[in-house]
């Protein structure tokens, strides 16, 4: 009976851990695109990948940080991650009782979303892999000219403590992904590689190979006044930031068979 | 012989040029100092205010380090009755914190963004000589802060605001403010200083629409603002928000247009500014009616309240004023001053000739029009058409009117308690105070040229809609009104 009950623990507990360290994932078709703003090329090419369905939650990253204790908030490396880092976190193990288990982890620095990710097997996505899977609206892969869809994320700056809701509390996209829009901003692995400098008049005609978009305010301008905000935001992090409202969500080039 | 006629003439140039110059020298002897040369002494925090109030004068003190902080802050308010609207900030009030500094002040920014907001933002004060008027060193993303110094140059009235992408969105939710460099010595002493900062917005809902109202980038883009106010919101300077002075005192208002799209044509309603520093700069105008502001510039305005009364300040392109809410008020208190101005010294009636519609006898106006009664349907549709050419402009498309200057039509106690004064009002005109669903009204109806059916039509139309209580007027009950004795 003894032994049952251990089992039965057991299988539990691996059940469980399963859950928050293999979160699921949903394959990506690649494909070639023209991102909305901020590459040198007009046009980027995705390879198929596979991708977080929710961003990493509470739950997930408080056992990664038991697990990994370097990564607790009071032995953390500056470097790797500023006072900033959990703040909201009561203590190293515990979140405290004003947040959700389910809600995204946040006041994460890109180091540690890395490490994250590298310690799953995984990786973070790159800003087109991201700004690919995030351009769908539920039925279309590509919604950036669907008003709904803009008018979707532009209220999403108009709405205090998204950070709070729990993850998949969203839309689900046309590739089954959940809150890449609505819920927090996302790390992307290279971030930083879009320069905006913080004078954004002077980007737009000084490094107008930068921007494709730059030589043409007008017609897409409209479009992209919502994406312009992502990378505005991107633009003013350093690495080792940590933002209320800034989580994470990891990709995979494949998933090896089981 | 010509030669020698020259020379006569050459010296007395020379005399005459280097009088000149001695007499320059004799009343103003401030020669204009480098002011990068300037030295400062001491440090002192930065004193901020929120509009309308400004900080105290910077008088005779030196230059000086200035330690400035401020908050970024993301957050909802109040357009209008009714109407929200999420705003950002510099320093939680829109306009931003107003800042006084001198030439020679050496400031040392430090700007936060608060860790609740979404977006980076940064700060470009236009009183800041280098790349970006700050907004290079200053770009922040939220939960953190940077901190940049810069010295004042130039005196003048200076805009800052938000330049971070995409600009004009920023700038369309309020981040601007003003900032203000004094000459050495201070500007001269006044009684009273306000400040007021006009801006036009843009929402999803058409004007007066209620509920939280999103930034709509296409209308901006248009330029076809549902608001334009003074100090972020329709009401921030009307009603118990009016500023206020006293008889005999100088005020002097500090005046900017964060835009982002419309130039203000400033103007107060019963006063003449004395004077005006032009585009906030060391040029003063004297005697000035109205003085144009151009979107992302200020002006100084200075005038003596010389009789009592409320003083309206518009944008004097006037629609902006009556229609979308650039109107503030300048309470001046204080014994009246008949020879200035005397207020009603008679009352009379004047009928220009053509005004005779109203004053057909009415027995012929209904022998010749009135055979054909309306239904209410009838009644409803003329009713709607006679509304918008004729009321809506003050009472607005759907009844609301507008606070503090039109009383509402809509769910309006006052209305449906008497038809017989609603028709008298349309009629014969109104003013004095009145109180409409518990708020106090002061202004002034005037008569209406309308036919006995119109009128009918446009009361039945009004009591038939927004709420009202849906009593039905008959060309017979207004001609019973026209036909009684005032």
């Amino acid at each position: 009976m003894a032994t049952l009950f251990r089992l039965t623990i057991c299988i539990l507990m691996l059940w469980t851990g399963n859950a928050y360290c293999q979160s699921e994932m949903v394959p990506i078709k690649g494909s070639t695109y023209t991102p909305l703003y901020g590459r040198d090329s007009l046009q980027v090419s995705v390879s198929d990948f596979f991708m977080d369905v929710y961003p990493v939650t509470n739950q997930a990253y408080l056992e990664f940080v038991k697990e990994h204790p370097k990564w607790k908030k009071s032995q953390v490396k500056r470097i790797f991650a500023d006072e900033n880092y959990l703040s909201a976190w009561e203590t190293d193990t515990s979140i405290g009782k004003s947040q959700s288990l389910q809600s995204p982890v946040t006041h994460i620095s890109w180091f540690a979303a890395n490490d994250y990710c590298a310690c799953q097997g995984k990786r973070l996505p790159s800003i087109d892999e991201w700004e690919y899977v995030a351009m769908a609206n539920e039925s279309l892969a590509d919604a950036r000219r669907t008003e709904a869809y803009n008018a979707y994320i532009l209220s999403w700056y108009e709405k205090p403590q998204t950070f709070r809701n729990e993850v998949g509390s969203t839309f689900k996209n046309y590739w089954q992904v959940y809150d890449l829009h609505g819920l927090v901003w996302e790390w992307t692995y290279d971030f930083n590689s879009v320069l905006i400098s913080g004078e954004s008049r002077k980007d737009v005609d000084k490094d107008s190979n930068l921007f494709c978009g730059s030589a043409a305010v007008g017609a897409t301008d409209l479009m992209n006044y919502a994406a312009f905000m992502r990378y505005a935001i991107r633009g003013s992090l350093k690495a080792n930031n940590n933002m209320k409202n800034l989580g994470f969500r990891c990709v995979k080039d494949k998933i090896p068979p089981k | 012989m010509t030669k020698l006629r020259f020379i006569p003439i050459g010296i007395l140039f020379f005399l005459a040029s280097s009088m000149l110059l001695v007499s320059c020298d004799g009343d103003k002897k401030a020669v204009k100092k480098n002011p990068t040369k300037i030295e400062t002494t001491g440090t002192i925090a930065a004193e901020l205010t929120a509009p309308p109030h400004v900080p105290a004068p910077v008088g005779a003190r030196g230059a000086k380090n200035i330690k400035l902080e401020m908050v970024i802050i993301e957050k909802e308010g109040t357009m209008t009755d009714g109407v929200k609207y999420v705003y950002w900030t510099f320093g939680g009030s829109v306009p931003g914190s107003f800042i006084r500094t001198r030439v020679g002040d050496e400031v040392e920014f430090t700007l936060s963004n608060h860790a609740d907001n979404k977006l980076p933002h940064n700060i470009d004060l236009h009183a800041v000589t280098g790349p970006g008027g700050g907004a290079t060193s200053s770009f922040v993303a939220p939960g953190y802060s940077k901190t940049f110094s810069f010295k004042t140059l130039n005196p003048g009235l200076y805009v800052y605001h938000c330049a971070t992408a995409p600009v004009g969105m920023h700038i369309a939710n309020g981040m601007y403010g003003l900032i203000l460099v004094e000459p050495e010595g201070g500007l001269p002493k006044v009684d009273k200083e306000y400040y007021i900062m006009q801006g036009d917005f843009y929402t999803k809902g058409s004007t007066g629409e209620p509920g939280l109202q999103p930034f709509d980038m296409q209308k901006a883009v248009d330029e076809d603002a549902d608001y334009v106010v003074f100090n972020g919101s329709v009401d921030a300077l009307t009603g118990d928000n009016a500023i206020t002075a006293s008889v005999g005192e100088t005020v002097r208002l500090f005046v900017g247009n964060g835009g982002p799209n419309l130039v203000s044509s400033f103007h107060v309603i019963g006063e003449i500014f004395d004077k005006v520093y032009i585009e906030g700069g060391s040029t003063i105008n004297e005697d000035v009616q109205t003085t144009l502001i151009p979107a992302g510039g200020a002006a100084i305005v200075e005038f003596k309240v010389d009789v009592p009364g409320t003083f309206i300040l518009v944008d004097h392109s006037i629609f902006r004023a009556f229609n979308k809410g650039a109107l503030g008020m300048l309470n001046v208190t204080g014994e009246e001053y008949k020879k200035v101005y005397s207020g009603v010294i008679q009352e009379g009636i004047y009928h220009p000739e053509g005004g005779t519609i109203q004053n057909m006898p009415d027995g012929k106006a209904a022998s010749t029009e009135a055979p054909k009664a309306m239904s209410l349907a009838e009644k409803m549709e003329a009713g709607k058409n006679i509304y918008s050419r004729t009321c809506l402009a003050c009472h607005q498309a759907s009844g609301e009117g507008i606070a503090n200057a039109f009383p509402p039509l809509a769910n309006s106690d006052y209305l449906n308690e008497d038809v017989n004064r609603a028709i008298d009002i349309v009629l014969n005109g109104k003013s004095g105070e009145i109180t409409v669903n518990g708020t106090k009204y002061n202004s002034i109806m005037t008569r209406q040229t309308l036919t006995n059916e119109e009128v009918a039509s446009v009361l039945t139309y009004v009591y038939n809609s927004w709420g009202n209580n849906k009593s039905e007027v008959s060309p017979a009950d207004v001609a019973k009104i026209r036909g009684a004795v005032h």
